[in-house]
Parts: structure tokens; C-alpha cells; sequence
């Protein structure tokens, strides 16, 4: 674990050095083979970019953008990023109506983004840096004998998802949708992690979650994929905000997740784009 | 406004209000004005903002809508019951605490800390701790399950269950203050005339200390009301079952902030009633 988080730090100082010399295009590096080697770089020296930024991101990126912050600060020590999660829409009624200081904002839909960039609060076009999908989770030892989407009809299954007013729980209400069932749904969460942490406890036998929630979980949960999720595919956009006070080390951290970040977020089980 | 000054009322309330003479706003030092009008505007102006910004073309309508109506049946329900569970427990738990003082100084502070503890708990902690209690896998909630097949999480009854977790420690607090302010001799008298423990404590102590029981109600029930974080994590959000006023106002506000602040706009109403309600009652029963 150690060695591949210090890896992937060397191969980020090298790709930030390289993307910075090259002028910071906001073309999004396609895969870890843009890895030069791992050719061991002194982070953090001769950089002039400082200051402090506000990154709001959906409660799916809680694991890779914890660790994509962490990074980008080891590249950067005058820079300090304060990372904010939540349900996506939440944040973007934060940004657009009550005028929360925020430098970039990472969202788990298009029509969450949309609503900010509509306000014109996006700094220039935001660009798609992941994918997800929904996946099945249950207890370990699955109790509730979950196999797939059709036992979400079954009345006597605890069933969890995410509220419709929330990125993720449009998802599931469509990948219902597309099936043609009628979940049985015993309770209605504000975000995902709030199912996921339901399903842990054991308390929902089954739950709607993103693949990466269910990746990050680990052990705690058992992980069933099933073919409807791919009607819902779930984009995931991101772009510094306008209003920033810190616009420079907001264009640098969106840089980086779609430049570096790439194999981070790979990692956290997200499709690239 | 209703709400601080009925809480301070029931503190010192209870007491020979006539031995104490009246405070008059004149004598107090000037100063004192400045803090206090900026504390009484950061209490009052979010809730005018509140008023000022509703949609009051669509209130009506939205008030109306039947997602809000089920949402506020759920939430008066709850909360009513959560307070009757809170007089139950409560008051008898407050009588002990008031007669306490004899025990053992580290369990008088252990039972103390333990009973205000969910006061200064953050709710989500104490919705966690109720589903490791209560939950199917929980200490209890396990065996239970096991028994009879039925979990709580999920249920109307959950609901009850936090919020009279997160409401019962006012309950306690405005009656044992009550009790603490009582004068005993009532007691005493009525002993020595021959009533049982029980009849002194049903005809001489509950009626002495009504105020307080009513006073410690009214913050349990709007305390009920406005439950949200231990509501949610430990009994859920569904339509009509266990999504509660607070949870459908968040959740609204994710989609449209004009049912949000519609639903915020009752929560305040209700509870602005019950409070305004409590301080005629309140300076009727000290007379």
C-alpha cells in the first residue's frame, strides 16, 4: 500500500512538472501509461504557487480526493486544500444561492454542475473526469440471500437507497425504471454514504451505492454487480469556480485531478471518461 | 424570543416569585443593550429572513401538498408521543436526580453526565449509538429480532425513540430544576399528617412543580419536532412512515428550496405556537 501511494506521488510529481511546463491544457491525461517511469523528482521545490482553496466534491470522492488533496499539497507546501463532501446537490444550492466560498467543485452529475455553471459560476466549460455506475451491496454475509435487482421488489428485504433528490438516487430510480420493478424501498437516504453505512451496520439488507462507495467499503460489504447499472451511467464534472480568490491554485488543483489524479481515481473504481 | 424567555421563566419560576422584586429595565447598566440586541438579532433575523424570502404566492399550495401534510402528521405524532414518553421517564428520573445529593459524589456525576450527555452530543453520534443498541445487529435490537422477528430502524416507533433519546434530558433538567427550587416543608407537613410517600408526591410535589413539568414538555416537543440527524440515521427517511418534517424540509432543499423554506415555515409556526401558548399558561399557573 505504502509503496504504491509513494509510486503514484512520484509519478505525480513528475506529470505536474510535466503538465505545468506544457501550460496546464486541461486535456485529461487518458490513462497510468502516461507514467514516465517513475522517475524520482524533488517534490515541492521551485513552486510559487500558494495559497489556500475550497474543494467541493460529492460524497462519492471522499476516498480519492482525501488522498488527490494530499498529493497535490506534498507538490505544493505553501498551498492548502480544504476538501468539503456532501451530496452534490447540496453543494451546488451552497454555491449557487448561498454564496459559499468555494475555489472547485466536483460534482456526481452533469445536472448538479449545471445548476452552477448556469449561475455562472463555472470557470469555463466543466469537464467530465470520471464515471460510475451503480452496483448492489449487501452485509458480508448477505442475510437478506440478495442475488440481484429483482430482490429489491421482495417486501420483506430492508432495502436502502439514495433519496431522487440526490445524483444517486435518480440513478437507482432509474436503473428501476429500466428494469420495470417497483422497489420495495424501506428507507430513503440523504447520500450515499449514509446506504452505505446502513448496509454496514447491517441494518439494510441491500443497497443501491456507486461501485467506488463499494470498493471503499472493502470487506465490510458484499459487492454484486447487475446489467441494468449500465443505463444509468453517472458522469462526473468538475471545474474551479469563478468567484475563486485563489483562481490560479484552482485552475492547478483541476488540472491535476484530470492530469495525475487520473490514476487515483482509477484506483477508487471509477470508469475514466 | 417566546422561547428564551419561557426557558429562563422555568428556571426561576418556580420559586416564591413574591419575595423577589421586580427587575426594572431602567436601573440596568446601558451597555448591557449593545450584546444584547445583537444576541437578539442573530436569534430573530434568520427566522425573519425565513418569513421574508418564502414563496408566498405558492405557499398555500405547497403547505397543502400532501408529501408536506403526511410529513406534518408524521412529525405532530412523533413528537406528541416522544413527549409522553418523556413525562413518564422523565419526571420520576429528575425526582431522583433532585434527591441524589446524599449518594456517592462519582455516581451522582456518572448518572448526571449520563442523563445531559445526549444535550451535548452531536444527534448523528447519538443515532449511531441507538442503532448499536437498538439496531439488528445491536445489543438489544439483536436478541430482539431474533425473538420476535421484529427491528426496529425503519419504523414510526424509531422515530419516537430518537427523539425522546435526544428531548428527554430538557424534560429532566426543567424539573429537577424545579424540584431543587421547591420548598420542602409542604412535603414534610403532609408527611407528618399521615399521607403515604406516594400521595405527598401526586398531590403536594407534582402540582407544586407543574410549571416546571409543563415548561420541561414544551422544550421536549419542540425539541421533537425539530429532530433531524438522530431521526435519520437511526430510524430513516421514508414518506409518511419515518421522514419527519426536518428530514423532508433537508431533502426538499436538495430539489426545490421554495418547498424547503415551506416547510420550515411550518416547523417554526408550530413550535412559535407552542411556546407562545406555554408563556399564557405558564404566567396563568403562577399566579
Amino acid at each position: 500500500m505504502t509503496a504504491r501511494r509513494l509510486s503514484i506521488v512520484i509519478a505525480a510529481g513528475a506529470l505536474i512538472s510535466a503538465l505545468m511546463l506544457s501550460g496546464c491544457s486541461s486535456t485529461p491525461a487518458t490513462d497510468e501509461a502516461t507514467d514516465p517511469a517513475g522517475t524520482p523528482i524533488a517534490t515541492g521545490t521551485a513552486d510559487e504557487l500558494s495559497g489556500t482553496i475550497v474543494v467541493d466534491a460529492a460524497a462519492s470522492l471522499t476516498e480519492s480526493f482525501t488522498t488527490i488533496a494530499n498529493e497535490f499539497m506534498e507538490l505544493h507546501p505553501s498551498v492548502t486544500v480544504t476538501l468539503n463532501f456532501g451530496g452534490s446537490s447540496a453543494l451546488a444550492t451552497d454555491i449557487v444561492d448561498n454564496g459559499a466560498p468555494v475555489d472547485v467543485f466536483a460534482a456526481a452529475s452533469a445536472s448538479t454542475m449545471k445548476t452552477v455553471s448556469d449561475a455562472g459560476l463555472a470557470e469555463g466549460d466543466p469537464v467530465v473526469f470520471a464515471r460510475n455506475q451503480l452496483e448492489i451491496v449487501t452485509p458480508a454475509d448477505n442475510p437478506g440471500q440478495i442475488a440481484g435487482l429483482a430482490d429489491f421488489t421482495d417486501p420483506d428485504k430492508v432495502i436502502a437507497v439514495c433519496a431522487v433528490e440526490v445524483p444517486c438516487g435518480a440513478a437507482a430510480q432509474k436503473v428501476f425504471d429500466a428494469a420495470g420493478i417497483t422497489a420495495s424501498v424501506d428507507t430513503y437516504e440523504q447520500d450515499v454514504k449514509a446506504v452505505l453505512t446502513k448496509v454496514e451496520l447491517g441494518e439494510a439488507q441491500a443497497g443501491l451505492v456507486y461501485v467506488t462507495d463499494a470498493l471503499a467499503a472493502g470487506d465490510q460489504v458484499n459487492a454484486i454487480d447487475f446489467p441494468e447499472a449500465a443505463g444509468a451511467i453517472t458522469d462526473y464534472p468538475i471545474a474551479p469556480i469563478s468567484t475563486s480568490a485563489a483562481p490560479e491554485v484552482a485552475q492547478a488543483f483541476v488540472d491535476y485531478v484530470l492530469g495525475d489524479g487520473a490514476s487515483v481515481i482509477a484506483a477508487a473504481g471509477f470508469a475514466a471518461p | 424570543m417566546s422561547g428564551t424567555g419561557s426557558r429562563s421563566a422555568s428556571r426561576t419560576g418556580s420559586r416564591p416569585a413574591s419575595r423577589t422584586a421586580r427587575l426594572s429595565a431602567r436601573r440596568l447598566p446601558r451597555i448591557l443593550w449593545v450584546p444584547a440586541g445583537i444576541g437578539a438579532a442573530l436569534l430573530i433575523l434568520p427566522l425573519a429572513g425565513l418569513v421574508i424570502r418564502a414563496p408566498w404566492d405558492r405557499v398555500a399550495e405547497l403547505a397543502l401538498s400532501q408529501g408536506t401534510l403526511e410529513a406534518l402528521r408524521l412529525s405532530l405524532v412523533t413528537g406528541l408521543a416522544s413527549t409522553a414518553l418523556c413525562l413518564i421517564f422523565g419526571i420520576p428520573l429528575a425526582t431522583i436526580l433532585a434527591a441524589s445529593d446524599g449518594w456517592p459524589g462519582i455516581v451522582r456525576r456518572l448518572l448526571r453526565a449520563g442523563v445531559t450527555v445526549p444535550l451535548v452530543l452531536p444527534p448523528v453520534v447519538g443515532g449511531i449509538a441507538l442503532l448499536l443498541l437498538l439496531g439488528r445487529r445491536g445489543l438489544l435490537g439483536a436478541p430482539l429480532l431474533a425473538a420476535t422477528g421484529f427491528a426496529l430502524p425503519f419504523t414510526t416507533p424509531a422515530v419516537v425513540v430518537a427523539q425522546t433519546f435526544v428531548s428527554m434530558p430538557f424534560l429532566v433538567l426543567a424539573v429537577e430544576g424545579a424540584l431543587r427550587g421547591l420548598d420542602r416543608r409542604y412535603e414534610d407537613a403532609a408527611a407528618t399528617l399521615g399521607a403515604s410517600r406516594w400521595r405527598a408526591f401526586s398531590r403536594i410535589t407534582l402540582p407544586m412543580i407543574a410549571p416546571g413539568i409543563a415548561a420541561g414538555a414544551v422544550l421536549c416537543f419542540t425539541r421533537a419536532l425539530g429532530e433531524f440527524g438522530a431521526t435519520i440515521t437511526f430510524a430513516g427517511s421514508f414518506p409518511g412512515v419515518t421522514q419527519t418534517l426536518p428530514i423532508a424540509a433537508y431533502l426538499g432543499l436538495q430539489s426545490d428550496p421554495d418547498t424547503a423554506i415551506v416547510l420550515a415555515l411550518l416547523l417554526l409556526a408550530v413550535a412559535v405556537g407552542v411556546l407562545l401558548s406555554l408563556r399564557d399558561r405558564w404566567t396563568g399557573a403562577l399566579r
